[in-house]
């Protein structure tokens, strides 16, 4: 919970409500017989609870809005504790939403118009579709909100006044590169586990990737491409499919690491550990594991941590000054691999353990 | 029980017991006591910009619920609405895409919706399949086609008519969107067939006691076909009003709107087993969880109570409706 | 004793098969003008099944129907009750959640008159409430009130309800199933009292009961049935109840002769 700011009259006039209602409701409007009262009443507990949790906040405090996703990714929350942490040491007040599915373009539509009433100075937002919450993120702005992008770029890339993100393609091509040079002078059969089709973010690493690896979209190298929705059991079963039907891949992107989990359970049940060679992306503890362990050969991490605590620090400064960042801001990308080839950086697992993101 | 004399007209109110006064007044009454909490503990919840914004993020899941509660007063249920609206929105915007007349795109899309509609209110209707299991292989097989028709993308809406319903004009300092009048008409339409015509009887009448409902001589299976028919000319109206509200066609939308719409009309009061409730209730439903997640925005609370308070909500809305039916047997 | 009357209802002959079960063998049942004419029999003697053939829930494999002198050929209920021909089925048809006056008019409402009605198609509430309340009393039969949802009165008022609906629109006859099966004495009594109001009207009632005190309070004739036809006819001045039980469990054979008996001394 959040700590208490016990300088308002919102609990008190609220729980004051709570007991007249409960009282002329229970004894005169409705006539309740005793076995009922309890299940009547709980929508009332449940109105005083959320009386007394509510808080009226200090006139002063910077609101800053964060939007994610969805609240299920563990990526997503690091973001979400790491702006949080970064706002309570600028007293500032973080206000965390987030859609119910990836793709929920309406919940995060309204959860920014909720914002903007809410008064936020600024908001954060790891915008679902590109296209899908630029009127919500236009009505910000006209008034004069400060609204940043994290991980995922609009199009266009000024619908925003800032984007905090990982340059997507770059580390796709950092991924690729990794994956041809352990391939050696094998003829590659590379299967592709892709998130979801469309994805902006899955694009650009498909296609970093593809210019890493160094060759084009439709070469016969690529045997196969699977949608897994960047989740491990879409990923096994994808993978399964693959093997099955081509038994030779040697090669595999991934576009995440639960997804090479996935793909991982099914090579080792086909036995293939030893002959395929398989890459990741997205650095979250887990993905540095799974390398460290031998399971992936190398994976590229990124910086949600960066993106939060820097996107919360624009918003505090812009509510000093009225600074505002502009453009595309790069947080980075870094290989990480236990058998480094010595003409592409790269960063160890214990290196890659201590850096995470979660 | 009392053959004695009560007789001659007496339109006089009756003394409503906790059973029939539940599912009129205790969603009015959780409505007004969140809403009486949050213009305590929050600042703006009652400004007019605000209670406009409410309203408008009720619009989609308050129009898809006018044909859940339909369909439920029925007694069955419909898993695939969202599904549907989505494919509508696709379908209108992918031809408009495609410099096809807007207005015709529109029709084209809402058809194909009463076309759907149609299939299922058949296999319901006719071959008496179970609506849970119909409406759950229609959700798997619109998905399917909207994506085969999205072929991975989004459409973005520039089109004034398909993206009309989000406008908005004002009524005293709030911004009343086309969008909202639209759902509101709905909800009268419908309350007006619900109360007003035979056919909302027959729909109640189908729900309380099918057997009866048979037995009197209402044609059971053409109420049922003609309810799941307009429920999806209902989720093409929905979508319309969806592309005003976002103009991006996409098929990612909507993935809860079946579960959001059952929701809203069983917090509204309406019986999940059949013939019990009215449409004010679910239109209650719809904003009960609008305001929640507003106001818990307003008040920083962390989201994840909103789905609580919700799931309490929907369990004490059913227990009840369970007790009161329970006394009456 | 009402004067004879002429025949309405006649059934000749009716068979009816449920795979190896024989519901009705070659049965016959005659209702005369103004009468109530029970039928009874044992479980299973075929009553329901023979009540499900005249009101056109049970489509016969053989026999005839004749109602007022013409054949008829019934396939689903709504082509005997556009004839006049009124049920009361045994598991009550009401909907227990709606009103009494919506209940009467159930599948029949009746709509404003003018474009409000045509147009609109809007329910003339009002007439169908001032008319449900004046049939209510015409029957003799009170109800707290005719708004109140019909789960919220007793077995004796549903049934009553589901009675006086037949009674409302019937205009050759009401057949009535077991309509004091799950009454206690007195609510029992209301209903029998109904019947008799529904006769002196001037319409005759096929009432099938499994109780013979009921049956011998209100019966003109009495039809009794044994394994799927009519083994006799008699009235409750010429047969004592224990005889009628008798014969409808085979223990006193009937015979065609009493039968005759019955329909010549009515
Ligand atoms: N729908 C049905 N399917 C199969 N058998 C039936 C059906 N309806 C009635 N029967 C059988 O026909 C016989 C007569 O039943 P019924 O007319 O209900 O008798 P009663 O009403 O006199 O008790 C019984 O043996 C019963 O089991
Ligand atoms: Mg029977």
């Amino acid at each position: 919970m959040h700590p208490p700011l016990l300088t308002h009259n919102g609990v008190s006039l609220s729980t004051n409500l709570f007991t007249q209602q409960a009282k002329c409701c229970s004894k005169r409007f409705l006539g309740i017989r005793n076995k009922n009262k309890g299940l009547l009443l709980a929508p009332l507990f449940l109105a005083a609870l959320i009386g007394m949790c509510s808080q009226a906040r200090a006139a002063d405090q910077t609101i800053i809005g964060l939007v994610t996703k969805t609240e299920v990714n563990p990526y997503f929350v690091k973001l979400r504790q790491a702006a949080t942490a970064e706002a309570e040491k600028h007293g500032a007040k973080l206000i965390p939403r987030f859609g119910k599915f990836d793709g929920d373009n309406e919940g995060q539509v309204a959860a920014i118009e909720n914002l903007i009433s809410a008064g936020a100075k600024g908001i954060l937002i790891t915008p679902n579709n590109s296209t899908g919450v630029l009127g919500a993120v236009k009505k910000a702005r006209d008034k004069g909100i400060l609204v940043i992008a994290l991980d995922t770029a609009t199009d266009p890339l000024d619908a925003v006044d800032a984007t905090l993100a990982t340059d997507n393609f770059e580390a796709g091509v950092k991924q690729g590169e990794y994956a041809r040079k352990t391939l050696g002078n094998k003829t590659p059969k590379l299967a592709m586990l892709d998130g979801t089709p469309g994805g902006t973010v899955d694009t650009l690493r498909h296609n970093g990737f593809l210019k890493g690896f160094g060759i084009k979209e439709g070469d016969p190298a690529i045997v196969g491409k699977q949608i897994t929705h960047g989740a491990q059991d879409e990923g096994q079963t994808a993978m399964e499919n693959l093997l099955s039907a081509h038994p030779d891949i040697n090669v595999v992107y991934t576009i995440n690491e639960p997804a090479a989990e996935g793909a991982y359970a099914a090579i080792k049940a086909a036995g293939k550990t030893n002959d395929i060679v398989l890459t990741s992306i997205d650095g979250g503890r887990l993905g540095v594991e799974y390398v460290k362990g031998g399971k992936i050969a190398a994976t590229v991490m990124q910086f949600p941590k960066i993106m939060a605590t820097r996107g919360v620090d624009y918003v505090v400064d812009y509510a000093k000054d009225g600074k505002k960042p502009t453009g595309f801001i790069n947080t980075g990308s870094q290989l990480i691999t236990d058998k480094p080839f010595p003409d592409l950086p790269s960063k160890d697992t214990k290196w890659g353990l201590e850096n995470c993101w979660g | 029980m009392s053959v004695g004399t009560l007789p001659g007209p007496r339109r006089g109110v009756q003394p409503v017991s906790l059973g029939s006064a539940w599912p009129t007044l205790g969603p009015l009454l959780v409505l007004f006591v969140f809403s009486a909490v949050f213009s305590f503990s929050t600042r703006t919840f009652l400004a007019a910009g605000n209670l406009s914004l409410i309203v408008q993020q009720s619009v989609i899941v308050g129009t898809l619920s006018i044909g859940q509660t339909l369909i439920i007063l029925t007694g069955g249920i419909d898993l695939a609405n969202g599904a549907i609206t989505v494919l509508a929105t696709i379908v209108a915007g992918r031809l408009v895409n495609d410099q096809n007349n807007p207005a015709l795109s529109l029709l084209f899309a809402i058809v194909i919706c009463i076309f759907i509609g149609l299939l299922v209110g058949l296999l319901i209707s006719r071959l008496g399949l179970p609506p849970f299991i119909v409406t759950l292989g229609f959700l798997g097989i619109v998905t399917a086609a909207t994506r085969l028709i999205a072929q991975g993308g989004a459409f973005p809406v520039t089109d004034d008519l398909l993206s009309w319903t989000g406008n908005a004009f004002n009524l005293g300092g709030a911004a009343v969107t086309y969008g909202t009048v639209v759902m509101i008409g709905l909800y009268l339409l419908v309350s007006y067939l619900l109360t007003q015509t035979a056919w909302g009887r027959h729909i109640y009448a189908i729900g309380n006691n099918r057997e009866a409902a048979r037995l009197v001589g209402i044609p059971v299976q053409n109420r049922l076909l003609s309810v799941y028919c307009f429920a999806a000319l209902l989720y093409g109206v929905a979508a319309w009003l969806a592309l005003g509200r976002i103009p991006n066609a996409d098929p990612n939308a909507l993935q809860n709107g079946n579960l959001d719409s059952i929701t809203a009309v069983v917090i509204g009061g309406t019986s999940l087993f059949g013939g019990r409730g009215n449409i004010w209730g679910t239109l209650t439903g719809t904003l009960i969880v609008s305001v929640l997640r507003n106001g818990l925005t307003l008040s920083g609370i962390d989201p994840l109570w909103q789905d609580l308070v919700t799931g309490i909500l929907v369990i004490s809305a059913v227990a009840l409706d369970q007790i009161s039916r329970r006394k009456q047997r | 004793m009402p004067t004879p009357g002429k025949i309405v209802l006649e059934a000749r002959r009716i068979v009816k098969r449920y795979g190896h079960v024989t519901a009705l063998n070659g049965a016959d049942l005659e209702l005369r003008a103004g009468e109530v004419l029970a039928v009874v029999g044992d479980n299973g003697a075929g009553k329901s099944t023979m009540i499900k053939v005249l009101c056109g829930a049970v489509i016969p494999d053989e026999g005839e129907v004749i109602l007022d002198g013409q054949p008829v050929r019934f396939h689903n209920p709504l082509e005997p009750r556009k004839l006049g021909i009124e049920t009361v089925f045994q598991d009550l048809a009401v909907a227990p959640a709606l009103d009494i006056a919506t209940n009467l008019f159930l599948g029949r409402e009746i709509r404003c008159e003018g474009a409000l009605g045509f147009w609109f198609r809007r329910l003339d509430k009002g007439r169908m409430r001032r008319e449900a309340e004046q049939e209510m009393r015409a029957l003799k039969f009170h109800l707290p009130s005719i708004d109140s949802a019909v789960e919220n009165l007793s077995g004796g008022q549903r049934q009553g309800v589901a009675v006086a609906r037949a009674a409302i629109f019937a205009k050759r006859l009401v057949i009535m199933d077991e309509p004091t099966a799950a009454l206690g004495v007195r609510e029992s009594g209301q209903v029998l009292n109904l019947i008799r109001t529904i006769r002196d009207r001037g319409l005759p009632v096929i009432l099938i009961s499994h109780n013979m005190p009921h049956v011998f309070e209100v019966a003109d004739r009495i039809h009794i049935m044994r394994l799927g036809r009519r083994v006799a006819l008699t009235n409750p001045q010429r047969h004592t109840m224990a005889q009628v039980v008798a014969i409808m469990t085979g223990a006193v054979p009937g015979d065609e002769t009493s039968a005759n008996a019955a329909a010549d001394s009515f």
